[in-house]
């Protein structure tokens, strides 16, 4: 069989050599694209898993829909595409499809034996990019990229249209966008996104600390000012002038306001774009409905209870902000905060950073735990007891992740602690969110996208709570920080105010927040794509893998190395194939993605990843990677040692639990940020 | 390899063709096969059959029931068919397509008469791929025609 791009074989090595400054698309490319497919038929997985590999894509088989969505929201920025097929005894392919899509922001690609018109409109209105009809041919694989493509364009044009995100903070250069021209990222094609966001996470990590630049802190609160200034003056007419004077905030300049103006409004459209495609889905989370939002609503009461049990500070704040930003008069003090509400609240007022509270005050403060899901873990305390300790905002963060331990859904959260409960994906038993660390923060957001897309996942995924908005470090929204576990951050914001990196999808908002908190305190907060930027800092990474971040540690390497010991496995999940081999990435495309179960089950010894393809994965993997990062996953107990948590662990747990968005409600705050709901604009 | 055994394999194959028990799905499978899957088709056809033991199943305990849930039963058969099309078992499959007509019209006389068909041809498919598989077993081949592979 011939590759699709003609290559004879995956190869390995090239990675780093694949991505030249300045070219537009890899050589590789569309070699190494990441491809998840879901199916219940283990016939055709298997079969679509081999035509896929065929066509050098990296390929991550799944038979569950519930287990498809925490793989993706443990690894927000490890995937840039997904098949799935329409009948599946456990969730329906279509509600699949609505969830990734707000969540995750990812193309879609349905696909049944049904040809019937009815069912390929369905996939059509629920903002499916195809629909390939059963049997599937590998003619019809070989262009799944360009949706990809296609996607990334997109946003990346949105961002470029609303100009940069931050007061020049980021770069966002046009020839960068969306390509994968990464110059200096290591083979992945996302890489130039995210060293895009890396680069501007490090300059946004500086200012953090020494307030050279004059980086806003959006705090929840701060946050709840501006969108009710916002909506004072109507959004329209909503100039960062006119709403620097309604906020009265001291020390804010116009400029703070107008780059976060921006991005509220990159948050909006999303979310009108997003809510044409899944009205009902967008209905329930934007409604402020308790609890209703749609699938998840389970879930979402579930972390609408931790949340506000985890603290009441955050509840509140939620409610308030949820009244704030929905032009609600109604601010619940007390814990049943609808959860869409509060997600939207998160989502978007997620990027309000709690820096200046001290991230470790807001752990204190909220039981991260708890917020995720109210899954009653037994780890939760400890993890929690253990985050505080850590006394990293991640922490919180983890905790958060932990809490729900119980779900098998989407906990995000995973945080290292739910390494004990680890099986990922595969199990569907509750814990699943095993992939601990990763899950927390899930780096999604390194992609730089951080901005746009990232947000508000945060919250979303993981219904659970911490939203983890997969806010980017990214100088402006950074700050949310993870902790604002009670916030369920979905930070709305893209935080990253990096542009498009769709691939971000992340809506965790949380992620950002993570990393802007571990910014804070370590001062690096990778961006998430650890393994893009690998190629920059290999060595560095693999600390951090070790330490769990999966985030690009690379551009941070340094000082990540110091903070983040995000556990391996996060790293290891994705940033194997991408981050390790810098470049080689897209060899391992052959292993498929096991990459991350690989490394989890190595570390964890649970992984049940699936697919057998991590193990492979693991072995056959371009020996440099492997050689860094296992001998440090497996040192480092990749996932955080369950009861282990270090700074580092915490953060990177808390950085996967970003990206992995915890649980992710399904209505969660798919709205990068901005979830808000009823933003009144 | 031994140009009598396939020879052979490929008349075989040649005939399942022709006479319709496999179409070009199973071509498709074929050659999917490569040095780094060489037995990729019998794995696959292994699995299909180990998995539609189990769609069968439910079928017929889905036929059992009194009354007949026909929706259900539709869902059952839909991911029977989409299973066997999958490797390309096409008789299997236009029993499938009949069955499903007689659900959709609430025929559960017909349904049970089809379903009994369904299940003779997907025997007789799997008897026939067996003889195939060891032929090509035997040629030192895989189902592929991929040589030596151990």
């Amino acid at each position: 069989m011939n590759p699709s791009n003609g290559k004879g074989s995956i190869s390995t090595a090239s990675s780093s050599g694949a991505w030249k400054v300045g070219d537009v698309v890899p050589d590789q490319f569309p070699a190494g694209l990441r491809v998840l497919v879901v199916d219940d038929d283990p016939t055709c997985l298997v079969i679509l898993e081999k035509m896929l590999r065929n066509c050098l894509y990296e390929v991550t088989k799944c038979n569950r829909a519930e287990i498809a969505l925490s793989l993706l929201r443990e690894n927000k920025n490890g995937f840039d595409i997904v098949i799935s097929d329409v009948h599946m005894p456990d969730m329906d392919g279509f509600k699949l499809l609505e969830h990734i899509g707000l969540e995750m922001d990812l193309p879609v690609i349905m696909m049944s034996a049904d040809d019937g018109k009815h069912v390929v409109m369905k996939g059509v209105t629920h903002g499916a990019c195809d629909y390939l009809i059963k049997p599937v041919r590998i003619e019809a694989l070989k262009t799944i990229w360009q949706h990809v493509v296609r996607k990334r364009k997109n946003e990346w044009k949105e961002l470029d249209q609303s100009g940069s995100v931050e007061d020049g903070d980021r770069q966002q250069k046009p020839s960068d966008e969306v390509e994968y021209s990464s110059s200096a990222n290591e083979g992945t094609w996302k890489s130039s996104k995210k060293r895009k966001d890396e680069e501007e996470d490090t300059e946004d990590r500086d200012d953090t600390s020494t307030l050279k630049k004059p980086r806003v802190v959006w705090s929840v609160e701060l946050h709840q000012q501006f969108v009710a200034a916002v909506n004072q003056l109507g959004i329209d007419k909503a100039v960062p002038k006119k709403i620097l004077e309604l906020m009265n905030v001291p020390g804010l300049t116009r400029e703070n306001v107008a780059s976060h103006l921006q991005k509220y409004r990159l948050y909006l459209r999303r979310l009108s774009g997003v809510s044409q495609h899944h009205g009902s889905l967008n209905n329930s989370f934007i409604s402020a409905q308790e609890a209703t939002f749609g699938p998840m609503s389970s879930l979402n009461g579930l972390d609408l209870q931790t949340f506000a049990v985890t603290g009441q500070l955050p509840a509140q704040s939620l409610a308030t902000l949820q009244a704030a930003g929905l032009g609600r008069p109604t601010a619940k003090p007390g814990i049943p905060i609808p959860l869409v509400d509060q997600r939207n609240l998160f989502g978007f007022e997620n990027t309000k950073p709690r820096f200046g509270e001290g991230q470790q005050q807001h752990m204190s403060s909220v039981k991260p735990v708890n917020l995720l899901h109210g899954i009653p873990t037994t780890m939760e305390p400890k993890q929690l007891a253990n985050l505080h300790q850590s006394a990293q905002p991640l922490g919180s963060m983890n905790v958060q992740v932990n809490a729900h331990g119980g779900h098998s859904g989407s906990l995000l959260m995973q945080m290292g602690q739910t390494q004990s409960r680890g099986q990922i994906l595969n199990e569907s038993a509750g814990s699943h969110v095993p992939r601990l660390p990763s899950s927390v923060g899930h780096p999604v957001i390194s992609n730089g996208i951080a901005g746009g897309v990232i947000g508000i996942n945060g919250i979303g995924d993981n219904s659970r709570g911490i939203g983890y908005n997969q806010v980017r470090p990214t100088s402006s929204m950074l700050s949310f920080p993870m902790n604002h576990t009670s916030e369920l951050a979905t930070n709305s914001f893209p935080l990253g105010s990096t542009p498009g990196i769709s691939n971000v999808t992340s809506k965790g908002a949380f992620q950002d927040e993570i990393n802007s908190e571990i910014k804070g305190s370590t001062g690096l907060m990778p961006s998430y794509d650890i393994f893009n930027d690998l190629h920059q800092q290999k060595s560095q990474n693999w600390e951090l893998h070790s330490a769990g971040l999966q985030f690009s540690a690379s551009q941070n390497a340094n000082r990540v190395q110091g903070n983040l010991d995000v556990s391996p496995s996060v790293l290891v999940r994705q940033g194997y194939s991408s981050s390790q081999t810098s470049g080689q990435n897209r060899n391992v495309s052959d292993m498929g993605r096991a990459v991350f179960s690989g490394v989890e089950s190595t570390q964890q010894g649970n992984a049940q990843i699936i697919g057998q393809q991590h193990n492979n994965f693991l072995v056959d993997n371009p020996v440099r990677v492997k050689a860094e990062s296992i001998p440090d996953a497996g040192s480092q107990s990749i996932l955080f040692p369950e009861n282990n948590f270090g700074q580092e662990d915490l953060m990177s747990a808390l950085l996967k639990q970003q990206q992995g968005g915890i649980a992710p409600a399904e209505s969660e705050f798919d709205l990068d940020g901005y979830s808000i709901d009823n933003i009144p604009v | 390899m031994d140009k009598n055994h396939l020879q052979r394999q490929l008349e075989m194959k040649r005939s399942l063709l022709d006479q319709g028990y496999l179409d070009e799905q199973f071509i498709q499978l074929e050659e999917l096969e490569d040095g780094d899957n060489p037995n990729f088709v019998e794995e696959t056809v292994t699995t299909f059959y180990a998995n539609s033991a189990r769609l069968l199943q439910n079928i017929e305990q889905a036929l059992g029931s009194r009354p007949i849930d026909f929706t259900a039963l539709d869902n059952c058969m839909h991911q029977f068919k989409s299973s066997s099309t999958s490797i390309g078992a096409t008789r299997v499959k236009k029993e499938c397509t009949l069955f499903m007509e007689y659900c959709e019209a609430a025929n559960a006389e017909g349904c049970i008469r089809t379903f009994r068909q369904v299940k003779q041809e997907h025997a007789s498919l799997k008897t026939k791929l067996e003889n195939y598989f060891k032929l090509a077993r035997q040629g030192g081949t895989s189902a592929g025609g991929h040589a030596g592979r151990s």
